[in-house]
């Protein structure tokens, strides 16, 4: 086949439903280099997913839980035995040491985990920097070019500094457990002020309510997010208790409404735009971090001719004169 | 990054009424900490769940642990509800079968049974001969 035949047979399959297609598809977006990029040229011009949400938050609130309870909800009543209406893809690390990595999302989703009309990919982070897979754009561009309307995508559980999903997501919901920091912790930067929905998981714990309250002071005290027309959001604060699904149609209610929010102010368009904008920057870096290493393994550190600061100029110097 | 050097992504998981999963957990790191990439499903899962895992997932090998007794009724199933899918990927199974049963659940189809007191080196080594036994998948 010649090069573009492998990507045009598996997308004509996964359009018309074969799961097999699609999971060979992903793992092509996976696989990275000019397999992957040869693949996301057929996407070009193709319609992404209508939304696309992200869940982010620290490891052991309930993400995953949180995401299968998310996604039946954003199924409903699909027919089986069509391309799925709504996906997942659920972010778990690699191991920087031997690049193995435990993708133990899906055990927390058995309501949807054979369900025929939602479509469910473990990916390993696999190395990259932000809470995501490298190659989650190409797999969400995938997934929407095939009609998968919906994808929500679980990050790794990260911290506060890890928000590569803002650069994914058109919704991103922040979730944490009852019990979780103080008022101090609430008015940290990160993670709590890019986030468009918080959701308290656990909420049958101890604690839950002096979450809610420590999360609505830190809102009280910031400013709302404002469009240029003026419009302003200001993120809800949500109690969920997912092993039971309580709480989850009305958190499932406050992220929809996000989008409507998004969508009647204008800004899904141009925020979609920002993120290709920021996804062709963060290629660029990869490639330049590549070009870097290559020459910094080669270098001698101790040759004492040079700081380390005159030694990187050289290597910028050499990366820019003859880098590929 | 080649084709070559991606990791072999394997699906581990315990079919029907069978709690002894503390053995597939010490499966599924000494994978994780050969390279793999672990698709774990755990406990109760079915075949059709299986099947909808490995198809959505694009693994290279599916582990099944066994320790209900249940191997000669449900390793023939699984390689069937895999077939029947249209899919070609190895079965492997782990746990306590006994000896003789080796035979049949081989000829039945599983790419090979690993019982109690393999060497954790051929457990990654079986796993990798069946992720190169299968030409068409990802790993």
């Amino acid at each position: 086949m010649s090069e573009g035949g492998v990507p045009d047979a598996l997308l004509a399959e996964a359009t018309a439903g074969s799961r097999r297609a699609l999971g060979r598809l992903i793992t092509i977006a996976e696989s990275g280099g000019d397999a992957a990029d040869a693949l996301d040229g057929r996407l070009v011009g193709a319609p992404g997913p209508g939304w696309i949400l992200g869940i982010v938050g620290a490891p052991g609130v309930g993400k995953s839980t949180l995401t299968g309870r998310l996604a039946a909800d954003a199924a409903g009543d699909t027919p089986a035995e069509r391309v799925p209406r709504v996906a997942v893809i659920a972010v778990d690390p690699s191991s920087p040491l031997t690049g193995g990595a435990i993708l133990g999302d899906r055990i927390r989703m058995q309501g949807i985990g054979d369900r025929r009309d939602v479509f469910v990919r473990s990916m390993a982070h696999r190395g990259a920097a932000g809470g995501l897979a490298g190659a989650v754009p190409i797999a969400v561009r995938v997934l929407g070019a095939v009609g998968v309307e919906v994808v929500i995508v679980e990050t790794v559980g990260v911290g506060q500094i890890e928000l590569e999903i803002i650069h994914v997501a058109d919704t991103v919901i922040a979730a944490m457990s009852a019990g979780w920091g103080d008022a101090i912790q609430a008015s940290k930067a990160g993670l709590l002020e890019v986030a468009d929905l918080l959701v308290v998981n656990k909420a049958d714990r101890h604690g839950a309510g002096d979450a809610v309250r420590d999360l609505e002071q830190m809102l009280d005290a910031g400013q709302p997010a404002t469009t240029d027309h003026g419009a302003t959001w200001r993120p809800p604060v949500l109690t969920t208790v997912a092993t039971s699904g309580t709480g989850v149609a009305e958190l499932w209610a406050a992220a929809t409404a996000h989008r409507e929010w998004l969508t009647a102010t204008g800004q899904l368009a141009p925020r979609r735009r920002e993120r290709l904008r920021h996804e062709i920057g963060r290629r660029a870096l990869d490639m330049l971090a590549r070009e870097v290493d290559a020459r910094v393994k080669t270098l001698d550190p101790t040759a004492n001719d040079a700081t380390p600061e005159q030694s990187a100029r050289r290597v910028v110097r050499d990366v820019c004169a003859h880098g590929g | 990054m080649t084709p070559d050097q991606l990791p072999i992504r394997i699906l581990l998981a315990k079919l029907g009424f069978d709690g002894h999963d503390r053995g597939l957990k010490v499966i599924a790191r000494t994978l994780r900490d050969a390279g793999c990439e672990v698709v774990y499903l755990g406990l109760r899962q079915t075949t059709e769940s299986v099947v909808i895992a490995a198809e959505q997932e694009d693994v290279a090998v599916i582990g099944i642990s066994m320790h209900n007794a249940g191997h000669l009724t449900l390793g023939p199933m699984m390689v069937q509800a895999v077939a029947e899918a249209g899919l070609d990927i190895p079965v492997i199974i782990g746990g306590i079968v006994p000896a003789g049963d080796v035979s049949t659940l081989k000829a039945a189809g599983i790419f090979d049974v690993l019982g109690p007191g393999t060497p954790l080196e051929t457990v990654v080594a079986t796993v990798h001969a069946a992720a190169s036994a299968d030409p068409g998948s990802a790993g």
